[in-house]
């Protein structure tokens, strides 16, 4: 049998299929199919720093403090009695997941005001989170934010969630960074235990009917895997973080190349919502296939084997592979001629 | 109290008592059980009348059930009272007792509804004070189950029922201990079972009726003894001591006021007074009025009295005094001729109607018209007291300055703040803290606006060591601590009237403590010298907005409060706040509780006492800022501008004053005496609400109207005119030439905001479909602050409404551009900002206005119709407009038939005066008279034409019937009957009236204002309240799904029916209009109506509606019998099949999503019934919509 094990910020896994934070993990029930199903560990739905300020501020409005002022009709809806708010439904769901599950839960925090909220955190590890997913989803929009205040914004939030937890705590990035392994060597000065790469951000499209924006998710492709691998690549062997995969892997293929190019865990999402749990144990098998095809023993064979440090021409993961690429294009017949 | 001794609660809403009955809904779904541990079933009905004959069902049937009401809802169940009471069923009804409606209605406190009831065979059972209305709804169940006399039990609406006060509850074991399980036992005993089966109501002949009503009197002989041994069990297990006629006073009293209701408080205090100062006088309570016990009155009373003065908060207009009055003098003649007492002077008075204030100062002057030689000069039998009555005279002078002992002995504070800003919910925390914290007796009473948008609600706290009976509320200058959370109420309201010299004046303002002194109006600043007051400022919006807390300052002015006040040592206070923001918040959001944590002790640090600076010297002023002359004015600038103007007599005498806060000033012979009043006052008052307007762009513009059809406030208009009438326009007054090639040459047009009367609610940007194309975000109507806008602008809209109303025959009424350009006959209304509901009353009067006849429903409509001091209805050029009234709830469909019918019959009476008189008026102008096709406007208006010659002609006819057709001649122009009214009247109350007006052929306008709940009172369930949504009375979540009116509607076949939402269609519903007015039947139009109980910004009233409609959940059809009349397919689908599942409108409301949060299973299961039922009714609706053409296919 292959020893699919793996680490994920000090946790002992079977194997690196982890689903990521999606709605699947909103229901006990899906949670429990995905785990049958060979997940490994759970990254819970995302407690967005956003969500819980509109939440509270329509509690605020419409329920608790319904005041109008008006003799016949001082409110117009019922108190509500009690019920709990979205951090509160987080965490008894959280709760409820780590009692019926028995793979790791990892909490997702998402948001990125510095306002203290990550101190939540606190209430997440209470809660019996094994570890913490920090997503500070932030577009740096700000044409007098230099690169160096983004960072910083990161680390301060890092550092802020390291204050209150004792917690592993994986810090979700997004692929755009100057100088992507000088901030993963911050991050983890500053003490995190991992990096999931890379985050996805909803895309804004303009409804040309309307002349609105929206705001849509598209689910991933696989191509979207490659720079995953790439940066990975690079990262394995330079940092002691864990180093999870998350965007682009709908089959075995994605999920043994970022294992190859050095992930300790790959993420599924998109597939999963796609496709079912039947999908992860799909993956899990062909992987395993493979594997023994190959006549790997271990996962830990595997794993990094194809990273910069090991690969025989490291430039191959860097610039020259531009080159290589631009120059192999041929167009197809009759388009130029 | 009613909730833990019944088993079944039938309910429905009405102000005041809608509250009793939304809580005992919540706790029902919260599972919380009655005294025997089961969940009491709530079940609200279709009306009261139905509410009732629920209850005489379950009761009838064995169970222990009860309601609450007032007013005409208690008017409603009087049929069902008699039977009950006729039935001997134990049974106990809580009254907020109301003013009854008659020339008006009114919301607020009297004893008018339950006198009405004296005679249904309840007794009644008077409390004074919340204490009371807890331990006589006990005293009243235990009394009703061993006497079988049911019991109306009930205390002033408003005073009491909405009092907060702190009150000693009543202890589980000690309802147990009152309540006779044996006498429970036999109640169900008598109950009607297949296992022992009896009949109840039969129908009785002359022969045995009379003995058998005769029968019951044992029963009624025995109920005051039967109430008193409840009083004193209840006395034995509390120590609280009722007896069915209390008197406090002098032993030796020589003057007696008798009365009952919370009145009886305040004069209890007065007595107090007095006697402390050796006046032999003292106060009767009546607490039993039925049946009404006169030994036990005359026991009561002491043999000293000599003169007593009988008080009713009731009218019995026509009776030689009223009902209590009545029945102590039948009791005190009857003793007289027994020889048993004499009395020298017995006289009724009326006070307290509609809430009207009651105070010591009036008691004083009734105990004063006892005297043997009254100071005032005497009195007759009957009088008032609290008026000034200069016409008849009834009315007695009072001392305003009189206060009590117990007054002085009191801390009292006033708070003014805005509607929304939780000034009110805070002070009832404030009270609870204080009632839970300390030995004080607290009191807090709430004065709310009559309007909904930007309303004002002042705040009336009292506390003190002895027990608080003050029925009234703070007077002028006793109060020790006023706080005012408004910056911008210092320029209009009299904020200090109610401070106490040596007192404190808190105010929220941006201004820092150096400079505030700079910013307050003159007026203010001379009474802070004059009564010394200290004064402290806040910028608690700052505070807020730092703590992460947005707008919301209530815990920040509480903290000011209890920080200042020195109520409670201040460590004290501050944990108790803390406490109750841990309540409050408790599971729902860790994070609300952290930021008010935060906001609180914040709030210390900002809290600051300003230095006065030095007082003036004897004949120097206070350092008046200078003022314009209107800013001085409690009112708004363009108040005194329009004064200036010459305003209308009965505007400057009447409207004007109630603006000004004093209509309690306004004497009898002032106002209409049958409720009658002119149209268009709304114009002279100028709120000033929003803090933004709308600016028009008129190069962007592409003169769509759009903007005006939503508005809810008629605040933004359009206006074709000729170019040249603009010559002498302000210079900012914008016009361009009209775009639309309808209008002749060199017309222009012009996009007006109404900058004072505007609500800023931002609806028309929405609406707004036009985008700069190089910047998406400017539309061709744009907010922007009112500061430096409003002098300009309001200019600029007096001229507009100079100008003349474009030709209405050269505008197409049947676009949304044209009918824009049509003058609205309703604007500026109380509505809420953002209101659904307006636009749809607006748009039929700028269609129909001129000849509208409006019969409406009590709800929203007929409050922000038809609340003094102003109406939105208005007259157009010619002096024409809608006619408006309101009768009840229940009759409008009714209401409104009878005012075809009446239209109709002397049209046909005028037309057969015509015949009759043809040869004089001319063969040609007779037969085009009778002969008119008013259909359309066009017509109506070559009648108008035609009636005024006939007017003419008749003026000069020696026909000795011209006079009689003349005062009929009007009636030859058709009008147009509208019924307009909510889903509670039309779902609900309304709706047996509502079917039977459809079933008829009469051609009215029925039009439905479809909120989905009772929006007046404060957003109950009704039959349109969709499946999944919460609304008080379910709270849990309405399990079935909205009833489908218009489907109903269409089933008759002859009716017109569409439904329409503006937001998402209005060319739709501008034809809708049309089409139903010209339908000359019933038409039925139901309209989507937006409003705040649905928990949203009303900013996105629009996008919902298009939800609602995209979803599924509005689908928009017409049902036009003249399709069918033609062979055509008279059902036509509006709107598109969905396109979005129903998820997505119902997660974007809160009145869906919390339950998603308090119930998340029943939410879910709710969900995907909506969805199905969405589905299944837009495919019934596809099926009709092509069953037609299906059927006319060759073959089928």
């Amino acid at each position: 049998m292959i020893d699919l094990s793996t680490d994920y910020l000090g946790l002992k896994l079977k194997n690196p299929l982890v689903p990521s934070a999606s709605p699947l993990s909103r229901h006990l029930d899906t949670a429990l199919r995905l785990e049958d199903a060979g997940a490994a560990a759970l990254v819970m739905y995302s407690l967005f720093e956003e969500e819980l300020q509109a939440e509270d501020a329509m509690l605020d409005r419409f329920l608790l403090h319904a005041d109008l002022g008006h003799g016949e009709a001082d409110s117009f809806l019922p108190g509500g009695g009690e019920f709990q708010g979205g951090l509160e439904r987080y965490l008894s769901h959280l709760h409820q997941l780590k009692r019926r599950l028995e793979i790791p839960v990892v909490a997702s925090l998402n948001g990125v005001s510095p306002s203290g909220w990550v101190e939540l955190g606190r209430a997440l590890e209470q809660a019996g989170a094994d570890a913490l997913e920090l997503n500070v989803y932030h577009v740096a929009a700000d044409m007098m934010q230099s690169g160096k205040a983004v960072e910083a914004r990161y680390l301060d939030l890092l550092g802020d969630l390291r204050r209150v937890v004792n917690l592993p705590i994986v810090m979700k990035l997004s692929p755009f960074f100057s100088s992507l392994p000088n901030f993963v060597r911050q991050l983890e000065a500053a003490g995190a235990q991992g990096v999931a790469l890379f985050n996805r951000f909803y895309q804004p499209d303009i409804d040309l009917d309307d002349l609105r924006m929206t705001d849509q998710l598209h689910l991933s492709s696989a191509e979207e895997a490659l720079l995953r691998i790439r940066w990975i690549a690079i990262l394995h062997g330079r940092t002691q973080l864990t180093l999870a995969a998350t965007g682009g892997v709908h089959s075995e293929s994605e999920a043994l190349k970022l294992v190859l190019a050095g992930a300790d865990v790959v993420h599924l999402a998109s597939c999963l919502l796609q496709h079912g749990p039947g999908k992860l144990t799909e993956i899990l098998a062909a992987m395993q296939n493979w594997m023994e095809e190959k006549e790997y023993e271990s996962l830990a064979q595997l794993k990094g084997s194809m990273s910069q440090q090991n690969l025989p021409d490291p430039s191959l993961v860097a610039r020259a592979s531009y080159l290589r690429v631009l120059d192999s294009f041929s167009p197809r017949p009759g388009v130029w001629s | 109290m009613a909730y833990l001794v019944n088993e079944v609660i039938a309910i429905y809403p009405i102000t005041p008592a809608s509250a009793m009955g939304e809580w005992a809904d919540e706790w029902a779904s919260q599972g919380r059980p009655n005294l025997w541990g089961a969940v009491p079933k709530i079940i609200e009905m279709q009306s009261e009348g139905g509410a009732a004959g629920a209850l005489h069902g379950a009761l009838t049937s064995g169970a222990l059930a009860t309601s609450f009401t007032a007013s005409q809802g208690l008017l409603l169940m009087i049929p069902n009272l008699y039977k009950i009471a006729g039935e001997l069923t134990p049974f106990v009804l809580h009254v907020a007792a109301r003013a009854l409606a008659t020339h008006a209605l009114s919301i607020f406190g009297d004893q008018s509804d339950v006198m009405a009831c004296r005679a249904t065979g309840c007794a009644m059972l008077a409390a004074n004070s919340p204490q009371e209305a807890q331990d006589f709804a006990l005293i009243a169940q235990t009394a009703t189950l061993a006497g079988r006399i049911p019991v109306i039990h009930f205390f002033d609406g408003f005073r009491t029922s909405h009092e907060v006060a702190k009150i000693v509850a009543v202890e589980s074991d000690t309802v147990r201990a009152m309540l006779d399980a044996d006498l429970i036992a036999a109640h169900r005993a008598r109950a009607l079972s297949p296992e022992h089966p009896v009949l109840r109501g039969t129908s009785q002949n002359p022969d045995v009726f009379f003995q058998s009503r005769e029968r019951a009197n044992p029963y009624y002989d025995a109920f005051p003894q039967v109430v008193q041994e409840a009083m004193d069990r209840f006395g034995e297990l509390t120590g609280r001591r009722y007896k069915l006629f209390d008197y406090v006073g002098a032993a030796d009293a020589e003057r007696v006021i008798v009365l009952m209701g919370s009145g009886a408080e305040t004069v209890h205090e007065t007595v107090e007074h007095l006697v402390a100062r050796g006046e032999k006088v003292g106060v009767l309570k009546v607490r039993l009025y039925r049946p009404f016990a006169a030994d036990r009155l005359l026991a009561a009373l002491p043999e000293s009295a000599r003169a007593i003065a009988v008080l009713d908060r009731c009218k019995e207009p026509g009776a030689d005094g009223e009902p209590l009055y009545k029945d102590v003098v039948t009791a005190l003649a009857q003793e007289a001729a027994d020889g048993a007492r004499t009395m020298q002077r017995i006289i009724g008075g009326r006070y307290g109607l509609a809430s009207k204030e009651f105070t010591p100062g009036m008691v004083k002057a009734v105990f004063d018209a006892l005297l043997p030689s009254p100071a005032s000069g005497g009195v007759g039998r009957q009088f008032t007291v609290g008026i000034h009555d200069d016409l008849t005279h009834l009315s007695l002078a009072w001392d305003a300055d009189f206060r009590t002992d117990a007054s002085r002995q009191l801390q009292h504070a006033v708070f003014w703040g805005l509607g929304a800003d939780g000034t009110v919910s805070a002070n009832k925390n404030s009270i609870k803290i204080l009632g839970e914290a300390t030995d004080l007796q607290a009191q807090g009473y709430f004065v709310y606006d009559s309007k909904k948008s930007g309303a004002v609600t002042v705040s009336h706290l009292r506390f003190g060591p002895a027990p608080i009976r003050s029925a009234y509320l703070v007077e002028r200058g006793m109060a020790g601590f006023v706080a005012c959370h408004q910056p911008m109420f210092v320029d209009r309201y009299e904020l200090l009237e109610h401070a106490a010299p040596d007192g404190v004046f808190l105010l929220n303002t941006p201004a820092p403590p150096d400079k505030v002194w700079d910013t307050l109006p003159g007026k203010l600043r001379a009474q802070i010298v004059e009564k010394r007051l200290q004064l402290w400022v806040v910028d608690a919006y700052a505070v807020a907005a730092e703590a992460g807390m947005g707008r919301r300052i209530n815990t920040i002015m509480q903290t000011c409060f209890f920080a200042i006040s020195g109520i409670l040592p201040k460590e004290t206070a501050i944990a108790a706040i803390k406490q109750a923001v841990d309540k409050t918040y408790g599971k729902k959001s860790r994070r609300l509780v952290e930021l008010n944590y935060k906001a609180i002790d914040m709030t210390l640090e900002h809290l600051q006492q300003v230095n006065l600076p030095p007082l003036p010297q004897a004949g120097e002023g206070v350092g008046e800022r200078e003022l314009p002359a209107e800013e001085q004015n409690p009112l708004s600038p363009t108040l005194s501008h329009k004064r200036e103007r010459e305003v209308p007599d009965f505007v400057h005498d009447l409207t004007l004053p109630i603006y000004q806060g004093h209509g309690d000033r306004l004497p009898v012979s002032v106002l209409p005496a049958d409720g009658t009043w002119p149209l268009g006052t709304a114009q002279y008052e100028k709120r000033n609400i929003a803090l933004e307007i709308p600016v028009w762009e008129p190069d962007l513009c592409t003169q769509c109207g759009k903007c005006v059809f939503v508005c809810p406030h008629s605040a933004i208009r359009a206006r074709a005119f000729a170019a040249g009438d603009a010559a002498n326009a302000p210079s900012s007054f914008k016009h361009v030439p009209a775009k639309s090639k309808d209008f002749p040459a060199g017309t222009h047009i012009s996009y007006q905001v109404a900058p004072e009367d505007c609500t800023g609610c931002g609806d028309c940007v929405e609406a707004c479909p036009i985008h700069d194309k190089s910047n998406v975000s400017r539309r061709a109507v744009n907010m922007a602050p009112v500061g430096p806008l409003r002098d300009a602008e309001r200019d600029n809209f007096a001229f507009f409404l100079k100008l003349p109303e474009f030709d209405r025959k050269l505008v197409k009424h049947g676009t949304i551009p044209g009918a824009m350009l049509l003058d609205p006959l309703f604007e500026f209304s109380g509505a809420c900002a953002g209101c659904g509901e307006t636009p749809y009353i607006r748009l039929a009067t700028q269609l129909f206005g001129d000849r509208m006849l409006v019969a409406n429903a009590t709800g929203c409509s007929s409050i922000y119709g038809g609340n003094l001091p102003s109406t939105p209805y208005t007259v157009n050029g010619a002096g024409r407009g809608p006619s408006w009234s309101n009768s009840l709830f229940e009759d409008n469909a009714e209401f409104g038939l009878g005012m075809r019918l009446a239209a109709d019959q002397l049209m046909d009476y005028a037309k057969q005066l015509v015949r009759e008189l043809a040869s004089d008026l001319g063969g040609d102008l007779a037969e085009a008279l009778v002969a008119a096709d008013q259909r359309e406007e066009a017509g109506i208006v070559e009648q108008r034409s035609r009636v005024a010659v006939l007017l003419d002609k008749l003026a000069a006819s020696g026909h000795p019937r011209a006079r009689e057709l003349a005062s009929v001649a009007e009636w030859l122009v058709r009008r147009s009957v509208w019924i307009i009214g909510g889903d509670g009247w039309a779902y609900d109350i309304g709706y047996g009236g509502l079917d039977h007006v459809l079933a008829l052929p009469y051609d009215v306008n029925i039009l439905v204002l479809d909120t989905e709940v009772y929006s007046n009172t404060g957003g109950q369930t009704s039959k349109a309240t969709p499946i999944g949504a919460v609304a008080k009375f379910s709270a849990g979540g309405k399990a079935t799904a909205k009833k489908d009116l218009a489907r109903l509607a269409s089933d008759y076949g002859h009716v017109y029916v569409a439904t329409v939402a503006y937001g998402a269609k209005d060319v739709q519903t501008l034809r809708v209009f049309h089409e139903a007015e010209a339908y000359p039947g019933p038409s039925l139009i139901v309209a989507y109506s937006p409003c705040i109980a649905h928990g949203y910004d009303m900013l996105y009233n629009q996008r919902q509606q298009e939800l609602a409609v995209k979803s599924g959940h509005w689908p928009l059809i017409r049902f036009d019998p003249r399709l069918a009349a033609e062979g055509g397919n008279p059902f036509k689908l509006d709107s598109a099949a969905p396109t979005q599942p129903i998820q997505s409108f119902m997660e974007s409301e809160t009145r869906f999503a919390m339950l998603a949060r308090s119930h998340p299973e029943a939410a879910q299961r709710f969900l995907k019934e909506a969805q199905q039922e969405a589905e299944q009714r837009f495919k019934a609706y596809q099926d009709l919509a092509q069953s037609h053409a299906d059927a006319s296919k060759p073959g089928a």
